[in-house]
């Protein structure tokens, strides 16, 4: 039995979780009054974000004034949580296990060949892999990206100097918008390769520990 | 999930301090790694690293039984702990929640959610420099038309016959009535702004007309101390300014910070051309520090008062001051 996640660790990805949610959900909100972005070129839209049937099927339409409300007001939980975290990884340590190395990126590779059954090798057992730390320090950047391109959309007058390191106002709401994108997909990736996983490593999330074997020679 | 796969040693008898503690740890330090039996003795907590200690010993199937018992046994009051611990933390979020989106409504948006917006508004009084220019664009950039909203715009405006109603000023109690050329004699400014939709779109416009600190010391208000109108005693000036469309079907509110703000104006041309009906004719007000929502078309009275005037949107779920 091992100690594996710190209390303070979990409570922020937990807390982070639905916060993460109600920001998009409320960012959806505030979209949908001006849902511009789509996929495709020219002429041509291969995909529009959103159709019709996805506001409908949510109920997201019409929201804008509730939406703004809420995200202006979660966006403080959000920001304080994402805050309290870094300060914990960096004061306890625990950025040594999540930040990214020269070596991560080869890691990272192997990590994507092995999961695509690729590459039969043996992956190293750490705490956090070359792919995980990549993912999940750059989750993180993400986090500042939204709450930079955040503040360059709310106060575009007092921080006008943040809109133009970000290309403009309207290119802000892009980047923002992207990165609510982001967040959709690191959360796919991320529950689908928690359940192949399994227990042990999802119980560690919980409880904080894990079970390790002893090893035959070492007694590790 | 095996636990074990051999008994250690019983010459070395590692054991963990932490046995039914798990204190704070430094993380992936192992608290309860091989503790044979119950003659464990308390040693600091760490693996072993096992020295060239010859195994010779053959695993006791007992042992290693009993061994991975207890260990179970942790692992799950940890978990049960950890469930615990989660689930009930999601029982206070929900019911954080519900509280939070249940609350008696102010104007369309629960308390809580309301409050926070007025905090949010003081802290941008607080803390931010309300005085900071709106970036301004060559005119090559002027986009195409957009035309949003005509509440209050019901029938063409006749320019002639228009006035604009001025009160709460120092000048008495007899509201003022003004007619364009009043407006048109003050200084004239120009710009071209970005006009941000609190939609979420936005269009760049050339705007032309008066300054509004301009239009004030023209027609000055009553100051709360009753002495003569200055701009450098802003604090001196009412609190708010009110504005409405001729019919009062639309109206704003303003804090007096942002409309002594030096892009906030009295606005007669869009785009090198007088204000069309649907822009506002004949005057219109323009505060880049705003949402569009604040851009009141047509203006038929402005009152300065000491009261939060009342506002058409924020009376419907919106922030009241959206300051950009």
């Amino acid at each position: 039995m091992k100690a594996k996640h710190p209390l303070a660790i979990r409570w922020c990805h937990w807390v982070n979780f639905p916060l993460l949610a109600l920001m998009i959900w409320s960012g959806l909100w505030i979209y949908w009054a001006n849902d511009v972005y789509r996929i495709g070129l020219g002429s041509v839209t291969v995909f529009k974000f959103f159709p019709e049937s996805f506001y409908r099927e949510f109920g997201l339409g019409q929201s804008l004034a509730k939406g703004m409300a809420w995200h202006f007001f979660f966006m403080w939980f959000f920001a304080i949580n994402g805050i309290v975290y870094v300060t914990y990884t960096l004061l306890s340590g625990e950025w040594r296990y999540l930040v990214p190395n020269r070596e991560s990126f080869r890691e990272a590779i192997l990590v994507f060949l092995h999961d695509f059954r690729l590459w039969k090798g043996k992956l190293p057992e750490r705490k956090f892999n070359g792919a995980q730390q990549i993912a999940y320090t750059s989750v993180i950047l993400m986090g500042l990206g939204s709450l930079v391109s955040g503040l360059a959309i709310y106060k575009p007058t007092q921080f006008s100097w943040l809109d133009s390191l970000l290309g403009g106002y309207m290119m802000a709401r892009w980047e923002h918008f992207l990165l609510a994108a982001g967040y959709v997909l690191f959360f796919m990736i991320h529950v689908s390769q928690v359940v192949r996983a399994g227990w042990n490593n999802f119980r560690a999330m919980v409880s904080g520990y894990e079970l390790t074997s002893v090893d035959e020679g070492t007694h590790e | 999930m095996s636990e074990m796969k051999k008994q250690p040693d019983q010459n070395e008898t590692p054991a963990t301090a932490a046995e039914s503690t798990p204190q704070k740890t430094m993380p992936a330090t192992e608290i309860g790694v091989t503790q044979p039996g119950p003659e464990a003795e308390a040693k600091p907590q760490t693996a072993v690293p096992s020295p060239a200690v010859p195994s010779v010993t053959p695993p006791d199937p007992q042992a290693i039984e009993e061994w991975n018992r207890q260990v179970r046994r942790r692992m799950s009051r940890q978990t049960r702990r950890g469930f615990i611990g989660l689930g009930a933390g999601m029982l206070a979020g929900l019911g954080a929640f519900e509280w939070f989106t249940s609350r008696r409504m102010i104007n369309g948006i629960p308390w809580p959610f309301r409050k926070t917006l007025e905090v949010n508004e003081q802290l941008a009084h607080d803390y931010l420099t309300t005085g900071r220019l709106a970036p301004t664009f060559p005119p090559d950039r002027i986009s195409e038309d957009r035309v949003n909203g005509d509440v209050g715009l019901d029938d063409d405006v006749d320019a002639a016959a228009w006035k604009l109603q001025v009160e709460g000023l120092a000048a008495g109690d007899e509201p003022l009535k003004l007619d364009l050329d009043a407006i048109k004699k003050l200084p004239r400014m120009e710009m071209v702004t970005e006009f941000k939709c609190i939609e979420g779109w936005s269009v760049i416009v050339q705007w032309a007309g008066a300054r509004f600190t301009d239009f004030m010391r023209a027609f000055p208000p009553q100051t709360r101390s009753g002495n003569e109108f200055s701009l450098n005693h802003a604090d001196d000036l009412p609190a708010y300014v009110s504005m409405e469309t001729p019919d009062g079907e639309y109206f704003v509110g303003l804090d007096t910070e942002s409309v002594l703000h030096p892009q906030t104006m009295l606005c007669y041309e869009r785009n090198g051309e007088p204000l069309s009906q649907d822009h506002g004719a004949p005057l219109r007000l323009v505060i880049p520090v705003k949402y569009g929502v604040k851009n009141l078309k047509r203006i038929g009275t402005i009152r300065y008062t000491e009261l939060r005037p009342a506002d058409y949107w924020a009376e419907r779920g919106y922030d009241w001051y959206i300051g950009l």
